[in-house]
């Protein structure tokens, strides 16, 4: 009976949050802009192999020929306009020297620059190394990396087709079928481990939608109840016979339904405007981010109680929040972070709400794969619960 | 019905509440007069079970307020200074979520909803959100509000603060009808004499947190007036300083305080005061026009208890904690 009336209880306080939810207007707008600007913000933003294009880049021949034979560098300069013209990655700048290119870069004129050497002609002819450099951009590291991959797979391939006739020149048994294999014996291929096509999206959304979820409950909690307190309707609730708990799990509960909701309309999104296959059981996934919300129902609760106005519970949540979002592999894979990061992240329970979401997501995972997972969730709920209980039964009769 | 002993409530070294003792018999209407800042809703609120007591104990209906905190909820109502409504509810709404917390049954619940709004003539804007009614309307509302579990003690925390006047006539005057006809123990606090005055069987005089008098309005009034005493104003209308001089000297005359170029008021005792006053004042060849012999107020009460007055302190707060801040929307509404 007592559970029964609680229950009961409770289910008043998600009734009542729910209408003044859906009759909050400008409320209701957020609450569906939010994530549309979250997924088009970290989506586009992010840069993609795809997404490069145009890129100017400061061309120095130095290359000074040796008598009558042709010019080396003039071959490799006519096969990269070539390749260029095919893929429109770069726009060539002439330049005259290395420190005109430095300058160009400066003046953010030029993204990078190539130089052939002096001496490119000759130390071919004398059965020596030819060198190019690369000369990037320091101040943009994603630019110089992107950059400095693409020029050398560039002149990797043009270095192996020059090659290539070389060994054909010099022995019989050498011809255009098995050149390739002699110059380059293995054939290095990428493939993913599972089928199909996987965008920035596939990585983010999981986890994207996880931290909606889970955030919605432990920001919107505190906001909730310390806004209750300041306009003085809570205690409205307080001074009814009723257990205190009915109260934050009516309120938890009606949080949980925003953010689901917010959740549906990320993973909608996701599938029909960026393109991501879902892999896994969609049961799974609702399952496993009401249990993300549960893990972090007790902090919203520990936040709420030690938070006495609305502004200390705003900063309270500000400091949870960030390194939540960029530790948690939300955005980045934690592999990339040093050690020291990696294990704050391991410190805290959105990472593993985003790890499982991510597995069944996009690799299609059961529950048999996520049981860690799953495990540090169910524990961290069941710790934080505790902890919050008594502490805000103490909080709420000051 | 309410037992109070040695209630006391320390917020971080700052006593808001302190050793306050009184009680409070069925029927009865109890009002809390003080300044703002003085205690009384720290005092509602221990009672409510909202605030947790430092020391001394609390019973309603012989519930403590502490350890039966659930069986006081059940006996009692709560107006509270802030107005508990949800602005985006309509009024029915409101009433039927606030009533559902208490396990009435919902036939009952229903009824008794339209009989409240029939009774503050809000039955037509039921089906309103509660954030378009006007601040009289609201604090209607605040009222019925705390009435839906029909309590046997109703505790009201300014109930007419930030009212127009006709508001506030009609607030009172349901706050006596909800007495009478239901025999509800009602505590009210207030900084306003007259309404403690108006409405309250017994006062309680609180300020600094602790109760400096408590008996009933006329009681208290005699403190300044006993039978000996005689509150006079008069007008002169040739009023000089000498005249001033010669009254303040005489033996039955308490102090004299001047009120406007013409007026003055006269604090006296001794059975022959007035006719000794007025002689006094002829003598002088003053001329009176008008003399009254004044009832004192609450007002002087307060003034002579306290030895300051009730306006003094009602602009500034006392350091309160968070959960009795005034909200800007509160005051500005």
């Amino acid at each position: 009976m007592n559970v029964r009336s609680m229950i009961s209880h409770s289910l008043r306080v998600t009734w009542k949050d729910l209408i003044e939810l859906f009759r909050n207007r400008m409320g209701l707008i957020m609450l569906v802009l939010m994530p549309i600007f979250m997924m088009s913000m970290v989506g586009f933003i992010y840069p993609s192999d795809t997404s490069l294009g145009d890129v100017t880049v400061a061309l120095v021949n130095e290359d000074q020929g040796y008598g009558n034979y042709p010019s080396a560098s003039a071959t490799l300069i006519m096969v990269l306009e070539q390749m260029n013209n095919a893929s429109g990655l770069m726009k060539l700048v002439d330049a005259s020297s290395l420190d005109e290119v430095r300058d160009l870069i400066q003046r953010e004129e030029a993204d990078g620059g190539i130089m052939i050497a002096s001496n490119f002609t000759l130390s071919l002819i004398n059965g020596k190394q030819g060198t190019i450099t690369v000369v990037t951009d320091q101040s943009n590291p994603q630019m110089s990396t992107m950059l400095h991959i693409t020029l050398q797979g560039v002149f990797e391939q043009m270095g192996t087709w020059l090659a290539q006739q070389t060994v054909e020149g010099l022995s019989p048994a050498v011809n255009a079928t098995n050149s390739l294999a002699i110059v380059k014996p293995y054939n290095v291929q990428a493939e993913g481990a599972f089928s199909g096509t996987f965008s920035y999206f596939d990585f983010m959304a999981p986890g994207l939608m996880a931290m909606t979820v889970m955030m919605s409950v432990m920001t919107g909690l505190p906001a909730a109840i310390s806004h209750e307190r300041e306009v003085g309707t809570l205690d409205g609730m307080m001074v009814a016979p009723i257990n205190r708990l009915a109260i934050i799990l009516g309120k938890t509960l009606a949080q949980t339904v925003r953010g689901l909701l917010q959740g549906i309309l990320i993973l909608v999104l996701a599938v029909a405007l960026f393109g991501v296959t879902i892999h896994g059981s969609i049961l799974l996934i609702f399952a496993l981010l009401l249990l993300g919300v549960f893990s972090f129902v007790g902090l919203g609760v520990v936040i709420t109680s030690f938070a006495k106005d609305q502004e200390t519970a705003m900063m309270l949540m500000m400091t949870l929040m960030f390194p939540m979002m960029f530790l948690s592999g939300v955005f980045f894979p934690i592999q990339q972070m040093p050690w020291y990061m990696q294990g704050i992240s391991r410190a805290l329970p959105l990472t593993y709400a985003t790890t499982a979401l991510r597995k069944v997501m996009v690799l299609g995972a059961g529950v048999s794969t996520i049981t860690t997972e799953l495990a540090v969730l169910i524990g961290f709920g069941l710790v934080m619960t505790a902890i919050a209980v008594p502490v805000f039964k103490r909080a709420m009769t000051r | 019905m309410i037992e109070v002993t040695n209630l006391t409530k320390r917020f971080n070294g700052f006593t808001a509440v302190d050793h306050v003792s009184f009680d409070v018999k069925k029927g009865e209407v109890f009002g809390l007069l003080g300044p703002n800042g003085a205690g009384k809703t720290t005092t509602i609120r221990m009672l409510s079970t909202l605030t947790r007591p430092s020391e001394g104990t609390a019973t309603v209906g012989n519930y403590d307020v502490i350890k039966d905190d659930n069986e006081v909820r059940k006996l009692i109502g709560l107006v509270s200074e802030k107005i508990i409504m949800y602005d985006r509810l309509t009024a029915k709404e409101n009433l039927w979520f606030f009533g559902s917390l208490y396990n009435i049954p919902k036939k009952v619940l229903n009824t008794r909803i339209d009989e409240l709004l029939g009774l503050v003539q809000l039955g037509d804007w039921k089906d309103s959100q509660v954030g378009t009614f006007s601040s009289g309307m609201r604090q209607r509302m605040n009222v019925i509000r705390a009435m839906l579990n029909m309590p046997e003690v109703l505790l009201l925390d300014e109930p007419t603060l930030g009212l127009d006047p006709q508001s506030t006539v009609e607030v009172r005057e349901f706050v006596r009808k909800i007495n009478r006809e239901n025999k509800t123990t009602l505590i009210l606090t207030t900084h306003m004499m007259t309404e403690a005055d108006m409405l309250c069987d017994r006062i309680g005089i609180i300020d600094h947190g602790k109760i400096s008098a408590l008996d009933t309005p006329t009681n208290l009034k005699k403190i300044v007036s006993g039978a000996d005493t005689t509150l006079l104003e008069l007008e002169v209308a040739n009023l000089t300083t000498n005249i001033m001089e010669t009254i303040r000297s005489l033996k039955c005359v308490d102090s004299v305080s001047q009120e406007n170029s013409t007026h003055i008021k006269i604090h006296a005792n001794g059975d022959e005061a007035f006719d000794t006053i007025i002689d006094a004042i002829r003598a002088e060849k003053g001329k009176i026009n008008s003399v009254q012999n004044l009832q004192p107020t609450l007002e002087d009460v307060f003034l002579r208890i306290t030895g300051h007055e009730v306006r003094d302190k009602a602009d500034q707060k006392m350091p309160l904690r968070a959960h009795r801040h005034f909200t800007p929307q509160r005051r500005v509404r």
